[in-house]
């Protein structure tokens, strides 16, 4: 609260406003209206006109201890509070508390007779009276142009509507005043004529059987707005105008990562899961186990002890319970520890908006760590091409925001273009997760991969998972020649494997003892070959020895005759080159 | 009824009232409209009354409380409080037909 007028504070040097205190209205406006000065509301009847003058008092009176006056010229006193109350307004307790005061101005044509010149001063007195009565600071006129249908003469009551305006200005009212929607004119009468610095349309169409309320911000001099039409919707708590382009793209990111609850699926995800706080989208054609993966990732959120808020538009929650069980799953003890909560509701009960406004009403109150919502697309459908979308964007900004995790399954249609059918919604989304039917060998396998993770490595591969009395099993799928083998395929496949292996170990053993064979083969040969050498080398150095011995000999004998012919001494040492040479010879 | 009754004040168009006729003026200040809307209205009654009036002016300027009662929008207003039902005519009166009509002393045209 604080920081929001903190925020209007700082707003207010350019142009002062007036928070609505509707929900999103002051988002749009950047503030609220006009402060000091008349707001003009039109509309059809039956889009909620009266009600935003209401709340716009009571908000005021409420939560910016702003006193208003209600001048009312259709319901009486009695009848608006009755019709307020029914959004947890107590008008009575605050018109007691001097906080709103309710004037029910009653004009009837064929009651009064108008006779010469008069001026409308007594509705001035009126109001001047009821305003300094509370001291009100806001000021609502609801409808006005019930004026022109009591009263005869228009020039007059031009011009003192003319004067009203300008006297509530003088006053420094913040006014809202209603008026029916014109034809070719914003209203009925031509009030915008008077009413120029803010005026705000409301619309209730019907589309496709569905009614939806629309809000737009048609002109507010000064001041910058958001200028789309916004749908709004009138919960049990007032109005809330759901803008959906004025949220920006400034969420905070976590790094921590959660367990899905399938323990190959998270190996998948980088080892560790989804994000935190990340949008999942699960898509599938029927019977593909969209419903059974979203339980598993409730139990296994619940089982850490976080809250988690279930959406469900097929099945009621007893049936989801029940066929649970039959995969092992037990939902029922985390509803009775108040972790996990289930949300039933038909899509076609009532509109998007409205759908939307109840989802956020349930996640604020129950503040759920995770999200599921089981399927998205059926309750897309319920709204037209654009709505959905945006919708969806809603919701998971909504999400984010709150830091929770959210798993939507997503239903498509036949078996063709999958990625495409989700084009839309698929961008919004941080993590895709493509479930599978394959059909082959007279059987249906389901299969499962990680289209896109933002933010982690995963894993490329299509796996096989299979559910059974125990949950769900993730397993790897072969891929073979022709294409992926799932089911009793894939066993097959597994035992031609084994087969193929262990041919190839006996073919390996074979080898080796091939290979044994022959490296003593080899070796035998080598000590053969070795045993040669050595005989050889031994002959040789028998033959050296031989040949040096001789040599000796010869020389010995060669000197003993030189002694012997009485020769010099040089003589007798040029013998050993004359041996050389005869060697050589 | 209501069609008889008038056409009978037609035939008798200054039909002097049984019981004592009610008449409140309601002014916010002294205005020129208002002076001439009391001046009128006194005109007329004496014509049209006789004597079988009582006129009250209440000025919206020194009791503006009283304005939610009457349903006041328009200043100056003539009430007649009795003989029931309560009408009510807006305006300086500076046109007696009306006012005639206005307090069913005479259906219009």
């Amino acid at each position: 609260m604080k920081i929001q007028r903190a925020k209007f504070n700082a707003s207010a040097r350019l142009l002062p406003k007036c928070p609505t205190g509707i929900q999103g209205l002051d988002e749009i406006t950047g503030g609220g209206v006009p402060r000091g000065r008349p707001t003009l509301v039109c509309g059809g009847a039956g889009c909620g006109k009266t009600l935003l003058a209401t709340e716009f008092l009571v908000r005021g009176a409420m939560q910016f201890d702003e006193p208003g006056v209600f001048m009312a010229f259709e319901e009486t006193e009695s009848e608006l509070t009755a019709n307020v109350a029914s959004l947890g307004f107590d008008l009575a307790d605050l018109v007691r508390r001097k906080k709103i005061m309710l004037d029910y101005v009653h004009i009837e044509r064929s009651e009064i007779q108008e006779s010469g010149e008069y001026d409308l001063e007594g509705l001035f007195v009126r109001l001047n009276h009821a305003i300094e009565t509370i001291g009100a600071k806001r000021v609502v006129l609801d409808t006005l142009e019930a004026l022109f249908g009591g009263l005869h003469n228009e020039a007059i009551l031009r011009n003192e509507l003319r004067r009203l305006f300008r006297w509530l200005k003088d006053k420094g009212m913040t006014a809202v005043i209603t008026a029916e929607r014109g034809r070719e004119q914003l209203t009925r009468r031509g009030l915008e004529e008077y009413v120029s610095d803010c005026v705000i349309l409301l619309d209730h169409r019907v589309n496709d059987q569905i009614a939806t309320r629309h809000l737009r911000v048609v002109k507010y001099r000064g001041a910058l707005h958001g200028t789309n039409e916004f749908p709004f919707l009138i919960g049990n708590d007032g109005i809330s105008v759901l803008p959906i382009t004025s949220l920006a793209l400034n969420h905070v990111v976590s790094n921590e990562r959660i367990a899905t609850g399938i323990p190959r699926l998270d190996k998948m995800l980088g080892g560790r899961g989804f994000f935190r706080g990340s949008s999942i989208l699960l898509t599938g054609t029927a019977g593909t186990g969209k419903t059974s993966v979203a339980a598993n990732f409730a139990q296994a959120a619940g089982r850490r002890g976080e809250r988690v808020l279930f959406f469900s538009f097929e099945e009621s929650p007893n049936q989801i319970i029940r066929n649970m069980q039959s995969i092992g799953l037990k939902l029922d003890p985390l509803i009775k520890r108040g972790l996990l909560r289930f949300h039933s509701a038909r899509p076609s009960l009532y509109g998007l908006e409205m759908h939307l406004a109840t989802m956020f009403k349930e996640i604020a109150a129950f503040k759920p760590h995770v999200v599921v919502i089981d399927p998205i697309t059926s309750l897309i459908e319920s709204g037209s091409g654009s709505e959905g979308k945006g919708m969806v964007t809603r919701l998971i900004d909504y999400l984010k925001a709150g830091h929770i995790t959210s798993l939507f399954t997503s239903l498509t249609q036949g078996d063709h273009a999958l990625q495409q059918s989700e084009g839309g919604m698929s961008s919004l989304m941080d993590a895709w997760l493509l479930l599978q039917d394959f059909e082959g060998n007279g059987e249906r396998n389901r299969v499962l991969y990680v289209l896109k993770a933002r933010g982690m490595k995963h894993s490329n591969q299509i796996r096989e998972f299979l559910i059974s009395d125990h949950g769900i099993d993730v397993v790897d799928a072969y891929i073979g020649a022709s294409g992926v083998l799932t089911g009793s395929a894939r066993a097959a496949q597994g035992a031609l494997e084994k087969a193929a292996t262990l041919a190839s170990q006996q073919d390996a053993a074979q080898l080796k003892r091939e290979v044994a064979r022959k490296r003593i083969a080899l070796e035998r040969q080598i000590s053969d070959l070795r045993a040669d050498y050595e005989s050889e080398a031994l002959e040789l150095r028998r033959i050296a020895e031989q040949v040096g011995t001789r040599s000796i000999v010869l020389g010995t004998e060669r000197a003993a005759s030189g002694i012997l012919r009485q020769a010099d001494a040089n003589a007798a040492a040029s013998v050993p080159p004359r041996s050389k040479l005869l060697r050589k010879a | 009824m209501k069609i008889k009754t008038s056409k009978r004040r037609t035939v008798t168009p200054v039909h002097p009232p049984g019981p004592l006729w009610q008449l409140r003026l309601y002014v916010a200040g002294q205005t020129p409209k208002s002076m001439m809307a009391l001046q009128n209205l006194k005109t007329f009654c004496k014509t049209h009354l006789k004597g079988h009036y009582r006129i009250r002016v209440i000025d919206l300027l020194v009791q503006p409380q009283l304005a939610k009662g009457d349903q006041i929008l328009a200043i100056p207003t003539v009430v007649r409080l009795l003989p029931k039902p309560v009408r009510s005519i807006i305006g300086n009166l500076s046109d007696t037909a009306s006012v005639l009509v206005g307090l069913d002393l005479r259906a219009a045209n």
